[in-house]
């Protein structure tokens, strides 16, 4: 376990109960999933039940109990997106790259997941590669969307 | 940026920002806002910043990126000012042009306007465009003018004027006064009036107190909150001020879901200009109020948009919801007494104080005043955020503003109030609307999402739609919401996947009456609103799923049947690469034919057919 990079997240918090959630999201970004051992550590520190730390990391969808890919694509099956094609979009993508939505692919360089809204609606369907957006996304356009990662 | 000390010090700033400005400077704004970010509105910009560079224009031509333009559909959109051009699908290769001909000969791009659809005349001038003709925007009216990370712009447009007013004219007791009578009511959905709810809140006994800002924005078509949190943040952050000043509270959280970055983003940068600018903190303009602000970000659940969901989130808590009372005004966050508005309501209060409650309540209906703000997408012709008072009719927001359905199809339903609201048919396209006259129709307000629908859209996939979503986000901790909607969902996929029965929609109705009245939370109350207002107006498409096995919009993809059309097909191949079973074949160069009994009906190749081939029954 890489104790200092966990001392470093901790280090910007009170670590009273209420921080769990931000001290989460920051292990979440820097490791790119929640380590076992390191939640453990969590929990001492806020002085919470395990059981507790273990019930928030599983409820919120952000958060993952194993390491994401290089690229998250999330696509959005908003009700517009889902009136435009959202739903068959993610099927695509997910034939394409040979996994099942919520899951990494063998090579960890995607992780295909699908999102309740991106708020982007007025150009449905959408969906996000890490911090880019792409609109209208039609079935035709994911070959040369996935190129650019691959 | 100097700390402002006094009243005094604000006044003499603010009045050196506004010299220092002239009305007739030449601006570029570019949309960055929710529609237009995808569509690529940095890439713009920055192809507008190279382009004036070249030119010999980059100082005397002012560029910004601002938030939503408001017509999303036709994006990248760029307003001109101080002629208020306004060009629409902007992109790259248009820019040398605009700088040529507008920038530098002070004339317009007839092909980048916007043209009237039914006399073709252009529309060079925003005015000039019916889309923005009919509306009043209050909170969107500085969207497409003040770039969003400076407090300057806020500033010079009046911004922080009603701190000013409350702190040295106003007791917190008169401000509570002016918003109750505004009639400012909650603008999430809830539609309890604001005032009340800060006065029960004054009244609690219990200290500290806190103001929280729901940015939690989770109805799935509705982004004008994040559109008001990235385009103009200040004005909530002013608004959670006069709140906090008129509760007694010194503290505020802003509680923003995780998918919206760039409005946690712009938040954070305000937030930390006004306390820079003394405008948060301790003793604000040397009076003896003190106020801070937190952001506190979501982790993607939607339950946590309901009010004590969120209070148990931002506490480090899962985002279970408590049962009321107590109410959030008695023992809110960390049991302690909480106001708890969302971001419209809050970017609404600014203007309410300043303009006075007389203003406000002149808009509206009755029991509804002011304006509100509505996402309108689907399959309208023009899409994007619309603002208007309180009472507009359906019919002149669906077919004024959003300029009537598109590709010339029926128009079949609007659905308004997120998840949990309801359906709407062509018969109430008249209906003003308010707080009261949606839910008279067995819809609600919501947050103000809109959803259009035509005769392409299935009403038992909707509803199995929005089943399915509250399945996903149900929180589990009561009975009747958590297996409800497991049988509903149940239920709704047998249909739409030809194994309905007759007596299903009566069960469905059973269901649905358990559900609404034994429900902890407003989710589980409301979440079998789909269900009803569905069957309650399109029973007949319901009766042809169970009954016939066929779905009249075609989209319930088991009950269809494809085809390609030999006629049609021009042998590209596109959609046997496409089809994930292996499902189409044929010789080389000729057209190619589905299996149907290797078919697993995905439809993909009717999304992956460019020459429209692919044929469904």
């Amino acid at each position: 376990m890489d104790l200092q990079r966990l001392e470093g997240i901790l280090s910007r918090y009170a670590c009273q109960p209420a921080d769990l959630i931000p001290v989460l999201q920051d292990i979440q970004d820097s490791y790119n999933y929640l380590p076992k051992d390191e939640l453990k550590v969590v929990a001492e520190r806020l002085h919470l039940p395990l059981a507790q730390v273990f019930s928030v990391a599983t409820f919120f969808t952000m958060f993952s109990l194993v390491p994401k890919g290089k690229h998250v694509c999330k696509v959005c099956v908003g009700t517009t997106c889902h009136l435009k094609g959202g739903q068959r979009l993610a099927e695509s993508l997910s034939n394409r790259l040979g996994v099942d939505i919520g899951y990494t692919t063998k090579d960890m360089n995607f992780t295909l997941e699908t999102v309740a809204c991106l708020g982007s609606c007025a150009q449905a369907p959408v969906m996000m590669i890490d911090d880019t957006y792409y609109a209208r996304v039609t079935v035709d356009k994911v070959p040369k969307i996935l190129k650019k990662y691959q | 940026m100097p700390f402002i000390e006094s009243v005094d010090h604000l006044t003499e700033y603010r009045r050196r920002v506004r010299a220092a400005r002239d009305p007739q400077q030449l601006q570029v704004l570019v949309c960055g806002g929710p529609g237009c970010l995808p569509l690529g509105s940095e890439e713009l910009a920055a192809a507008f910043a190279a382009e004036m560079e070249a030119r010999g224009i980059a100082g005397k031509v002012l560029l910004k990126t601002t938030g939503c333009h408001g017509l999303c559909s036709h994006g990248v959109r760029v307003l001109i000012r101080p002629q208020e051009i306004s060009y629409q699908k902007v992109t790259v290769e248009d820019v040398p042009e605009i700088v040529e001909t507008t920038l530098l000969s002070g004339g317009v791009v007839e092909r980048l306007v916007y043209h009237h659809p039914e006399s073709q005349a252009p529309c060079p001038h925003k005015m000039d465009i019916p889309f923005y003709q009919t509306q009043n925007p209050l909170v969107l009216r500085k969207l497409d003018v003040i770039d969003p990370e400076s407090l300057d712009d806020y500033l010079a447009l009046g911004g922080y004027r009603t701190l000013r007013k409350i702190l040295f004219q106003m007791t917190p007791e008169q401000v509570i006064e002016a918003v109750e009578k505004s009639g400012l009511r909650g603008r999430g959905g809830g539609g309890f009036p604001t005032g009340r709810k800060w006065r029960l809140c004054r009244e609690a006994q219990a200290q500290p107190k806190f103001v929280i800002c729901n940015g939690d924005e989770g109805d799935p078509g509705a982004f004008m909150d994040r559109a008001v949190m990235e385009g103009d943040p200040h004005a909530v952050i002013e608004g959670m001020i006069v709140g906090g000043y008129a509760i007694g509270a010194m503290r505020g959280y802003i509680y923003v879901r995780h998918e919206y970055p760039l409005a946690v983003k712009r938040l954070q940068k305000a937030i930390d200009q006004a306390r820079e600018f003394g405008l948060l903190g301790t003793n604000i303009l040397r009076s003896n109020f003190s106020f801070d602000i937190q952001i506190s970000q979501g982790a993607g659940a939607f339950v946590c948009g309901e009010e004590t969901a969120l209070i148990a989130s931002i506490e480090g808590k899962i985002g279970e919801p408590n049962p009321r009372p107590p109410y959030p005004v008695q023992a809110g966050l960390f049991g302690l007494p909480t106001v708890i508005n969302n971001v419209e309501t809050w970017a609404n209060v600014p203007e309410i104080i300043n303009m006075g409650p007389e203003w406000f309540a002149a808009m509206g209906t009755d029991k509804s005043k002011g304006t509100k703000i509505f996402s309108l997408v689907g399959a309208v012709n023009n899409t994007g955020l619309v603002e208007v008072p309180m009472g507009t009719s359906l019919r002149q927001i669906i077919f004024g503003m959003g300029g009537g359905i598109a590709h010339n199809r029926e128009f079949k339903a609007v659905q308004t109030g997120g998840p949990s609201g309801g359906c709407i048919p062509p018969q109430y396209l008249d209906l003003p609307v308010d707080y009261d006259s949606l839910q008279q129709v067995g819809s609600i307000m919501g947050s103000g999402g809109m959803i259009v629908m035509d005769n392409h859209d299935c009403m038992v996939d909707v509803a199995r739609y929005f089943i399915s979503f509250l399945m996903e986000e149900s929180c589990g901790k009561c009975t009747p919401c958590r297996e409800g909607l497991k049988q509903l969902i149940t239920i709704l996929n047998e249909i739409t996947t030809g194994k309905g029965e007759a007596h299903h929609v009566d069960l469905m109705e059973d269901i649905c009456q358990t559900m609404a009245t034994a429900s902890l939370c407003g989710l589980g109350q409301s979440a079998a609103n789909p269900v009803r207002s569905t069957l309650k107006y399109f029973r007949e498409e319901y009766e042809r799923h169970i009954r016939d096995k066929k779905c009249p919009a075609k989209v319930c993809r088991q009950l269809l049947i494809y085809t390609i059309d030999p006629n049609e097909c021009t042998s590209c191949l596109a959609c046997v690469r496409e089809c994930p079973v292996g499902a189409i074949s044929g010789p080389k160069k000729e057209p190619q034919v589905i299996d149907q009994d290797i078919c697993v009906k995905c439809g993909l190749c009717v999304d992956a057919c460019q020459f429209d081939a692919v044929k469904v029954e």
